[in-house]
């Protein structure tokens, strides 16, 4: 999971400096991406012999509309009692850490959320470790503490009368919010 | 309004008595007067063994002072909902005394009564109410208590629960803890609101109401204050608010999440969780916002503090094991020691005022029940059946904790007494009641 992550992560890269190739602080973090993503390849038997290269492909234009669509879903959602990054979001996070990092100025707050089972308090220190799991995640892009404040609902918001796992699934959630928003 | 109670003498005894087809189910419906019309069911299904019969005879009153219950029904229920005490059914009585000089005594020695109150209320010139009541000895027939009050009208049901606290005194040997008031947060819908009521859940009052959430509740010790989590800013920050002049101050608003205040036992400071960045960890800080002290440096979840009631420790939930257990660190940070050891989760620890018991909440096999331990014996005991219990919290006395319980989808607050025996449930109608926190004794407004 870690290493499509990787992957992921520098196409993203890739994609920013190829769009604005003018900062210099991409092409840095590119190059430091590079070996990270080549140790775990290693590090998982995957790739050790350097023959199955895995094949990025970059089409700007794609990427363009893909990122406003993405920039449009604020929502990442969470297994029960987990906070690891379903696979299925990492483009998601990935677009808004661009867009952050093109938007110095910008700051977002990470709201976390739990669904109603267990106590108050310690649905509020679970909600928030979902919400430093992203802020993880976007601070492995690149984007600053500075921009990013974490903070936890808990329960607070969940639909209530909801007893079983299946269906406090919309509630394990963090919300991404940008400021003035 | 309706109000619910169960008692139990816990699943065992239930069981037994069941089987044995010697439950005695008791409803009364009584219609309470003014703005809303509520019912009161009581439901009674065994008590403590050894329970005293006592005699709470109506006491001689102008018409237009009971404006709910009379007063004589409010100490009667208080006493009844003990577990402690039966109360004699005086309806077949052919005149009921209102001052000692008229009991006689042998019927009385026949219903088996121990105690016998007989009082009256007199509406001064200036409108209070004066009270007075009497409880003799039946056996002896001499004076137990002889007892006065003048309080204003509005007090009529404090007068009571005061009557109660010194009859439960007199025959236990324990301060009682019915004229105490409790805190608690309702949410219907997106409205949340932070209630005090009186122990029974009588003279609800909104301190707080909010379109966003209100969460943990704390009492200051002296009872004058409330420390809460309000998430009115976008974020939970935590609060102190005045009881009496509504007055409202951040204590902390900090970077990140602000939650979980516990007082000081001396109310000097609070222990607070923050986040800044990171995982929930423990902090102490003065009511001014200074002083701020970082007491937990993990990184992993530590939360829920409670100082225990020397103040030399606090006590939290953390995962630092994996799983969520209960925790001690020296109140001024240090090395953390584990607390519980049985069960795969254990969450919201809170002391029983006197020092001796811990309860908290226990995932018992996937249901969350409240769970009470002796401190110096290490002894645990499970005290409630629910499926979805949370937020326990002791009464003054340290005699009855009360809880949250899931029933029919939505939370009311429950009651069990420390040995077990006694279980209550008090539901209202509308709304969805969570984290109660029963007040300090101190907290009653004694004027008499």
């Amino acid at each position: 999971m870690k290493q499509l992550w990787t992957i992921a992560a520098i196409a993203v890269v890739l994609t920013a400096c190829k769009s604005t190739p003018m900062n210099p602080a991409k092409v840095e973090d590119a190059s430091i991406t590079r070996p990270i993503a080549k140790e775990q390849s290693n590090a998982n038997g995957n790739a050790s012999d350097n023959i199955n290269i895995k094949t990025v492909d970059i089409d700007t234009t794609k990427e363009a509309q893909l990122d406003a669509a993405e920039l449009a879903k604020r929502q990442v959602f969470f297994d029960y009692d987990s906070d690891a990054i379903r696979e299925e979001y990492k483009t998601l996070i990935a677009n808004h850490a661009k867009y952050l990092l093109a938007h110095a100025q910008t700051k977002v707050v990470l709201q976390g959320n739990t669904d109603e089972r267990g106590t108050h308090e310690y649905n509020l220190a679970l909600g928030q470790r979902r919400a430093v799991a992203v802020k993880t995640a976007l601070n492995f892009l690149g984007v600053p503490d500075s921009q990013i404040e974490t903070v936890s609902y808990g329960e607070e918001r969940a639909k209530q009368n909801c007893a079983d796992v299946a269906c406090g699934q919309p509630d394990r959630r963090v919300d991404i919010v940008y400021a003035g928003q | 309004m309706i109000f619910h109670f169960l008692h139990d003498k816990g699943a065992l005894m239930l069981n037994l008595l069941r089987r044995h087809g010697q439950m005695i189910g008791l409803t009364i419906c009584l219609l309470m007067s003014g703005s809303v019309q509520a019912a009161l069911e009581v439901e009674i299904n065994g008590g403590a063994a050894q329970m005293i019969p006592v005699a709470i005879l109506p006491f001689a009153e102008p018409l237009n002072t009971a404006n709910k219950q009379h007063l004589h029904e409010v100490i009667s229920n208080d006493l009844k909902n003990s577990g402690l005490f039966r109360i004699i059914n005086t309806s077949g009585m052919p005149a009921l005394p209102t001052e000692p000089s008229q009991i006689r005594y042998p019927e009385w020695a026949a219903l088996k009564a121990q105690g016998l109150s007989v009082g009256d209320v007199q509406v001064t010139a200036n409108g209070q109410l004066k009270v007075s009541v009497q409880v003799m000895d039946v056996l002896r027939q001499t004076p137990l208590l002889q007892l006065n009050y003048t309080v204003p009208t509005s007090q009529y049901r404090h007068v009571a629960h005061l009557i109660a606290d010194e009859i439960y005194l007199k025959f236990t040997g324990q301060p009682g803890a019915f004229a105490t008031r409790i805190a608690y947060v309702t949410r219907a819908g997106k409205r949340f609101t932070l209630q005090v009521a009186d122990a029974d859940g009588y003279n609800a009052q909104t301190l707080v109401a909010s379109n966003e959430p209100i969460i943990s509740p704390a009492w200051s010790p002296d009872g004058t204050r409330m420390a809460y989590v309000s998430y009115e800013k976008k974020k939970p920050v935590v609060f102190v608010q005045s009881l009496y002049t509504g007055e409202r101050k951040v204590v902390a608003n900090f970077k990140g999440n602000n939650s979980a205040p516990a007082w000081s036992p001396d109310g000097s400071k609070l222990a607070v969780v923050l986040t800044y960045g990171a995982n929930s960890q423990l902090y102490t800080i003065s009511l001014d916002g200074q002083n701020l002290q970082q007491v937990t440096k993990s990184n992993h979840i530590d939360t829920e503090p409670a100082f225990s009631p020397d103040g030399q420790y606090i006590y939290f939930t953390s995962d630092r094991g994996g799983r969520p257990q209960i925790y001690k660190v020296p109140a001024a940070g240090g090395s953390v020691s584990r607390v519980t050891f049985e069960g795969g989760y254990n969450v919201s620890p809170r002391f029983s005022p006197d020092g001796r018991y811990l309860t908290y909440i226990r995932n018992d096999g996937g249901s969350f029940k409240v769970a009470v331990q002796e401190l110096a014996g290490g002894d645990v005991k499970l005290l409630s059946i629910g499926a979805q219990d949370e937020s326990p919290s002791f009464a003054p006395n340290s005699r009855t904790i009360m809880y949250t319980s899931r029933v029919g989808g939505r939370n009311t607050l429950a009651t069990v007494t420390v040995d077990g025996l006694v279980r209550q449930r008090l539901s209202e109608a509308s709304g969805d009641i969570r984290e109660p926190a029963w007040g300090p004794a101190q907290a009653s407004k004694n004027n008499h």
